[in-house]
């Protein structure tokens, strides 16, 4: 039962920040902009929160700090793309490089002595539930502000006007500028809204997740959580699943590097990858639903006419 | 009366060219009011300025008596002013409804938007259902969505750019009475168009534009169609020649049976037979979506079918050959679209030749023979008066008329047996079409066999000898052209052997 419990509370923690990168990167490629730079913009949020706890602010304000370092890693990315229109693939790329480099620069001087870490909450009265209580209910705040996200963002998406125009412009800008939409705007706002959630994403690592600095310490979830959007073909709840799974094969290996299994620990570590990425790979076959909910006019540049 | 819309002295420069140069006109209420010009004449940038789409350099636009000064597409909705634009703003991926709540203020409520768009396009004489996929939609009823759109918006001035080039003649009648009420009821309609048949029939008033001018103003139902076709040519229209054909003994292109799954848009083939003979063209008309685009595909050997039926080329069965072993054989083909199919659009205009021009000796031992290129390039862009920078210029950089005129041209350069065209003069202006036509009718005298798919039944009518008319995968019976009359092509375009329940598009378009 504890080892059950073990695995079920980790694989939820692990999944947290994927879970905001990857609904983050959701929402600005279905306003048709690819930003590649998640990695870099996780190592900003990371590496600035971390910094913001040791220069002894406190927790609340140290997260808001890392999250807003995302947004303004991404801002430079909307400056490139959206309004010079350079190639997103390269403006991306270039971000991921630049945010994992001034990451690395900030952290010299951060040691390699842990931190306090984010606190769970015990949900008052629910937290007492037996079985369910240890279970669902003493998460740190940011696992339930995950779950949140992913409620308010599949909302949004499908429920608001906001939501359609976003798919809208995804799908063809030139005919949302047609019916008069400010594209150029709305697709800054999606991808700053990108970066606040990957900043978010970084925070939770170097402040919840493993409370300690570590150079590149994301460890490629970047690159997943763009996988998982993809995979997920575009859709929040299978984007939600998605992290879940790789959170639970993150958690399965590190049980079966503990007991001992003689399988060298490298190969153990890249099953989570390998995992996620198969069966994301299997249940997005199917063409015709990839096409609808597939935003037609991802990665290219537009610029309204004159 | 205070006019609904004034425009003074509106002019408006894009690089290189002058689109629209000191336009003035005058439009009352009520009234249906024509735009008319030949392609690139400037009156698509006149109505993008009205919408505020583009912002004009120098000129007023005055609303009810009242200037309009800074405006994009929002403040002239708020104005009143709505437009259905002739490729249809709308977004596929999305239902019908919520396509039109993008367009529409107010608050977010699908239901009872869905519940305006079904009374008021039952109102009008053309329903739709709100809740369909635009995607799933035949090219007439998203023209219907895109006018309930603006209608919701109670509009007083209705601007339509090309509405008809996709509709049946039935359904081009359908919209003209929609649209007359409208005018009764006191909204204006600005009605872009180069088609004088129509605005005489339609329009109240017009005014004429050429190359960014306004060359005349009109009462169309007083006047000639000569006259109105002077206007918008500024010369004598081009006469066509049309000599007798001889028809060869045995058919080049020779259709049996022919069926094939539906493809991407949905349409099966089944049992099509026909024959092309040298020296003569044949028609194919009908209204888009129907089959068309899968029939042209296994004739030019871009698809191959596989549920039987044969296909044959001078007498030899080409089932198994590819399109370049087609060509091989002395088909030329020019597809309906020009950039991406006919032509790669950032390449030069003598790399698109080489593309098809490997009987032409352009490419000798697997390289690029350039300067024999360069030459081909070059007699094809004299011959057909194609203006274009050069052989070094891009095919995207070319006007649609122009880049047709060296595409269907860079085809007849390879002296096919046979010719296959698609829409040969879609977007193309009335005197670059005259020109292309006059081509295809010379090649076929001169002995090739000339099979052309187009949705305009008035070119059909000039240039074919005989016609076939397809309707939902199927094709019927060839009318000799001199025995027929657009009744029965029309009527055969929406039904084809009587039992047409599967058909839903075709259908709707012309039913309602």
């Amino acid at each position: 039962m504890d080892l059950f419990l073990a695995i079920f509370t980790g694989t939820i923690v692990a999944a947290t920040p994927l879970i905001f990168a990857a609904l983050g990167e959701l929402v600005v490629e279905k306003s048709g902009v690819l930003n590649l730079g998640i990695e870099g913009m996780m190592l900003m949020g990371a590496a600035f929160a971390f910094w913001a706890v040791i220069s002894g602010l406190p927790m609340p304000v140290a997260i808001v700090i890392g999250a807003l370092a995302g947004a303004a890693a991404s801002l430079l990315f909307g400056v490139l793309a959206l309004t010079f229109l350079t190639n997103q693939y390269a403006a991306g790329l270039a971000l991921a490089i630049f945010g994992s480099g001034v990451s690395a620069f900030l952290g010299r001087n951060f040691g390699s002595t842990p931190i306090d870490a984010l606190k769970p909450v015990h949900i008052p009265l629910l937290s007492d539930i037996p079985v369910l209580g240890p279970m669902l209910f003493r998460f740190d705040p940011l696992v339930y502000l995950a779950i949140v996200m992913f409620a308010v963002i599949s909302w949004f998406l499908y429920r608001t006007k906001g939501g359609l125009v976003l798919r809208t412009i995804g799908e063809s800008p030139e005919t949302a500028h047609a019916i008069g939409y400010p594209v150029i705007k709305i697709r800054y706002m999606a991808v700053l809204f990108g970066g606040l959630m990957a900043g978010l994403a970084g925070a939770y690592l170097s402040v919840a997740y493993t409370p300690l600095w570590v150079e590149n310490m994301t460890a490629g979830k970047g690159w997943i959580a763009l996988a998982l959007v993809v995979f997920a073909t575009w859709r929040p709840l299978r984007v939600l699943l998605g992290a879940w799974l790789f959170g639970g094969m993150t958690i399965l290996q590190l049980q079966g590097q503990a007991l001992g299994l003689a399988v060298p620990s490298e190969l153990l570590s890249a099953l989570p990858y390998l995992a996620t990425i198969v069966v994301l790979v299997i249940i997005s076959r199917n063409r015709q639903i990839l096409a609808l909910h597939f935003p037609a006019s991802l990665a290219k540049p537009f610029r309204p006419a004159s | 009366m205070i006019p609904r819309l004034e425009l003074r002295n509106i002019s408006k420069r894009y690089p290189g060219v002058v689109a629209n140069d000191d336009i003035s006109m005058t439009i009352l209420p009520g009234e249906i009011h024509a735009v008319l010009g030949e392609n690139g004449a400037g009156k698509s940038t006149l109505m993008k300025i009205i919408y505020g789409a583009a912002q004009a350099d120098s000129g007023e636009i005055v609303c009810d008596g009242k200037l309009i000064e800074a405006h994009n597409p929002a403040t002239s909705r708020a104005l009143g002013i709505e437009m259905v634009y002739q490729h249809f703003a709308l977004f596929e991926s999305v239902t019908v409804v919520e396509n039109i709540a993008l367009a529409v203020s107010g608050a977010f409520d699908l239901n009872a938007l869905a519940a305006q768009i079904t009374e008021l396009s039952a109102r009008y004489g053309m329903p739709i259902d709100p809740w369909q996929r635009v995607h799933d939609l035949s090219v007439g009823e998203r023209q219907r969505v895109e006018i309930v759109r603006c209608l919701l918006q109670s509009p007083k001035l209705l601007i339509l750019d090309e509405p008809t080039s996709v509709l049946t003649p039935q359904a081009v009648t359908k919209l003209f009475e929609t649209l007359r009420q409208l005018a009764s009821e006191g909204c204006s309609i600005l009605y872009i168009s180069h088609k004088l048949d129509e605005v005489q029939e339609l329009c109240d008033s017009a005014t004429v534009l050429r190359n960014g001018k306004v060359t005349g103003a009109a009462r169309p139902k007083e006047t000639t169609a000569i006259e109105l076709a002077r206007m918008m040519v500024g010369s004598k229209l081009p006469e066509m020649h049309v000599t007798p054909s001889v028809r060869s003994e045995k058919p080049v292109l020779s259709v049996r049976g022919l069926s094939a799954p539906a493809g991407k848009s949905g349409i099966a083939l089944s049992d099509i037979s026909f024959d092309v003979h040298g020296g003569e063209i044949v028609g194919l008309a009908g209204v888009s979506g129907n089959g068309q685009a899968e029939l042209i595909s296994l004739l030019s050997g871009e698809r191959l079918h596989r549920d039987g039926g044969s296909i044959g080329i001078d007498g030899k069965p080409v089932d198994r050959l590819d399109a370049a072993a087609r060509r091989k054989l002395g088909l030329t083909f020019v597809p309906e679209e020009r950039l991406g199919r006919g032509a790669v659009p950032p390449h030069s205009l003598w790399q698109n030749a080489v593309l098809t021009g490997h009987k032409a000796g352009l490419v000798r031992r697997g390289l690029v023979d350039r300067g024999k290129a360069n030459g081909f390039a070059r007699a094809v862009i004299e011959k057909f008066k194609v203006k274009a920078n050069g052989v070094q210029a891009a095919a995207q950089s070319l006007s649609g008329g122009n880049l047709q005129k060296y595409i269907v041209g860079r085809e007849i350069a390879l002296q096919p047996k046979l010719l296959l065209v698609s829409q040969p003069t879609w977007g193309v202006d009335v005197g670059a079409a005259a020109f292309i036509r006059q081509t295809l009718v010379d090649l076929s005298r001169a002995g090739a066999a000339v099979l052309v798919v187009s949705e305009e039944l008035d070119e059909l009518f000039e240039i074919c000898d005989r016609l076939l008319v397809i309707c939902q995968g199927r094709v019927s019976p060839s009318l000799i052209r001199t025995q027929t009359n657009r009744e029965e092509v029309g009527l055969l375009m929406t039904r084809i052997g009587g039992n047409n329940e599967t058909g839903r598009s075709g259908q709707v378009a012309l039913q309602n």
